[in-house]
């Protein structure tokens, strides 16, 4: 069962700047899909239309029984908010909050924030004991596991990380992809964009995609 | 949750949010002592231009008519007085409390041993009245003519003691302590005047001198009143032209409002065959004086509010920009516009409020530097400026915050987060 269809979705900036052009994507719920390609392939693009951040110019998209194209901005948001857990390369924490008011945060603007919930979820992640830490105190490993912590906390339908380990050494690596192996396993949808073919052979699928062009698909 | 994220920012960036602080208190103290100068300034005025002496003459009715008709003084015809006896309900009025001081005169001539006639004015010099009320009130030519320069001393009432006019002085060689002798008895000169007036060539002695003289007890011919007033406006202006005019509402308030033409009237209503007038120079010169000061004041405070308004927005602009990541994120993680926008305002409104309150204080020890540097007296905190001040802050927060809302709203998360 199809939980992201995107079918002939193209982005074009400015008018005359393809990022993107006519790609057809269908992510199963419970499938973990890499997406890759080398720097200016337009694989940000299709992450920040996808994650909701970015309206296509053109195509189709359905996540979850919405269709991303017929929804406005403050939609967007919230489908965003409710469906979507984001990881990003660079981590993005509030930097005057602690580990655990940064996964909370992203519990205020869904719903209630609840310590107990947020401290299972950093729990989830082996970081109970850094719960108190603020982001500088923490190492870039630490930092993405919060940021795994707080992409899990709603219960999202779809966890979106854009290079996970882009900034992490090979332990840290290794330690994040053991968490998106979890998460997988428990059923979680996951699509991670990368251009590290070490990552992207973690997951389930991988398309390649090169100069807004879906290069090929394939089952690792 | 929210406040953890106000306290955070507030306390990350507190050099950024102290000067957004200054720049509301320089801007609030500024405002705050404008407008506490702006409100007291009407008294104060009205008190410097007490220093210039009478506002108000009394004189007899026919003697006003007849000045007002024909242009006649009172010396060429028949002449009414007022009575000395009445004197004292100028004390009754509504308005009693804003006469400071009045004079009672009577003018004539004195004929000196050598032959010589010179001018004379009877008055009060410190004239000590005890008031219907039980009240005793202290006035005269003392208390009005702040200006005058005396070589010796005020007469004492009763004592037969005059001043003598500089010029007159001069003329006969009379100094202090001389003596003259007049064609009723012997004046002792306690002082020499100077005021740049009729009484620089004139005697100035006890009223009771002059009725005696003149043989006219109990009479006098005018009286200077120096009143506290309301700058005039266009409503006095319209009742100075003929009070009969007014509708019953325009009445009233002009009735209950110190205008020189108000007093004037009251005055009217209790002396007997009165006609007060305004001194129209002075009564003009305190609303022209007063409105110019106000709208220097108010202009002063419009640009200071401007100017904390441009500084807060600069600087709220840099905080944005700076923080751009940070409001990205919390937009990318589900928070809408509304909420981003609500988190900015907090922070900001907590330190403008923050120096609005040190700003109002500090505005109201400049508004006494003012008035001791200005006016050589103290301004009265009046307690509207308050309201007044805080709506100005928050127009000048929110004008302030205007431009960062804007970015806000244009915000995109995928542009801050990920490039594109």
């Amino acid at each position: 069962m199809a939980l992201l269809e995107l079918k002939d979705v193209s982005m074009i900036y400015n008018g005359k700047v393809k990022a993107l052009e006519n790609i057809n994507l269908t992510v199963s719920k419970g499938e973990w899909l890499a997406i890759m390609g080398p720097s200016g392939s337009g694989k940000t693009t299709l992450m920040n239309i996808i994650g909701c951040m970015d309206h296509a110019t053109s195509g189709e998209i359905n996540l979850d029984g919405i269709s991303l194209m017929d929804v406005n901005n403050e939609e967007l948001t919230s489908v965003r908010r409710d469906k979507i857990g984001m990881v990003f390369q660079q981590f993005h924490l509030v930097p005057y909050l602690t580990a655990l008011e940064n996964v909370m945060v992203a519990q205020y603007y869904h719903s209630i924030p609840d310590a107990d919930e947020a401290l299972a979820a950093l729990k989830r992640v082996g970081l109970e004991d850094r719960a108190s830490h603020l982001p500088s105190q923490l190492s870039g490993g630490e930092q993405q596991r919060v940021c795994i912590a707080r992409a899990l906390i709603n219960y999202p339908v779809l966890i979106l990380a854009d290079e996970p380990t882009g900034n992490l050494d090979e332990a840290n690596q290794n330690l994040v992809m053991k968490i998106f192996h979890q998460l997988h396993d428990e059923g979680h949808t996951i699509i991670t964009v990368t251009h590290s073919p070490d990552v992207g052979k973690e997951a389930e699928h991988c398309v390649v995609i090169e100069h807004g062009h879906i290069k090929n698909a394939e089952v690792s | 949750m929210f406040w953890q994220l106000v306290k955070g920012a507030l306390l990350r960036q507190r050099n950024r949010f102290i000067l957004i602080a200054l720049t509301v208190a320089l801007g609030v103290s500024l405002a705050s002592a404008m407008l506490n100068v702006v409100f007291d300034v009407g008294d104060k005025v009205n008190q410097e231009l007490k220093a210039y002496g009478a506002n108000i003459t009394v004189v007899p009715k026919n003697a006003a008519l007849l000045k007002d008709v024909y242009g006649l003084s009172g010396n060429e015809t028949h002449k009414d007085y007022l009575n000395e006896s009445e004197l004292g309900k100028l004390k009754t009025i509504f308005w009693t409390n804003n006469i400071v001081a009045f004079a009672p005169l009577l003018e004539g001539n004195l004929t000196l041993a050598d032959g010589s006639q010179v001018p004379a004015i009877g008055t009060w010099f410190e004239h000590t009245m005890n008031l219907p009320t039980g009240e005793s009130f202290i006035t005269g030519e003392k208390e009005m003519k702040s200006w005058w320069q005396i070589d010796g001393n005020y007469p004492i009432e009763g004592q037969n003691e005059v001043l003598v006019g500089k010029k007159l002085a001069q003329s006969k060689n009379i100094k202090v302590g001389d003596t003259v002798k007049y064609n009723g008895g012997n004046l002792k000169v306690s002082g020499i005047v100077s005021g740049g007036g009729d009484e620089d060539n004139s005697i100035l002695t006890d009223l009771s001198v002059m009725q005696t003289v003149m043989n006219l007890p109990g009479k006098i011919d005018s009286i200077d009143v120096s009143a506290i007033t309301t700058p005039e406006n266009d409503l006095a202006r319209k009742a100075a032209a003929n009070p009969d005019l007014l509708s019953q509402q325009e009445r009233e308030i002009w009735y209950c409002t110190a205008y020189v033409s108000a007093i004037a009237y009251q005055i009217e209503e209790v002396i007997d065959n009165s006609s007060a007038r305004p001194v129209r120079q002075i009564a003009e010169s305190e609303g022209k004086i007063l409105d110019k000061t106000q709208l220097l004041m108010l202009l002063i405070t419009f640009l200071s509010l401007l100017s904390a308004a441009l500084g807060v927005s600069n600087l709220v602009s840099a905080n944005i920009m700076e923080r751009s990541q940070e409001l990205g994120l919390l937009k990318a993680i589900g928070a809408n516009d509304f909420s981003v926008i609500l988190l900015i305002l907090t922070e900001i409104f907590i330190s403008g409020c923050i120096g609005g309150i040190f700003g109002y204080f500090a505005g109201l020890g400049l508004a006494q530097v003012i008035g001791m540097t200005v006016f050589e007296s103290g301004i009265t905190n009046n307690l509207i400026v308050i309201p007044v001040v805080c709506v100005l802050m928050l127009l000048v927060l929110l004008f302030g915050s205007l431009p960062a809302i804007r970015m806000l709203l244009s915000l995109q998360p995928a542009e801050v987060l990920h490039g594109r």
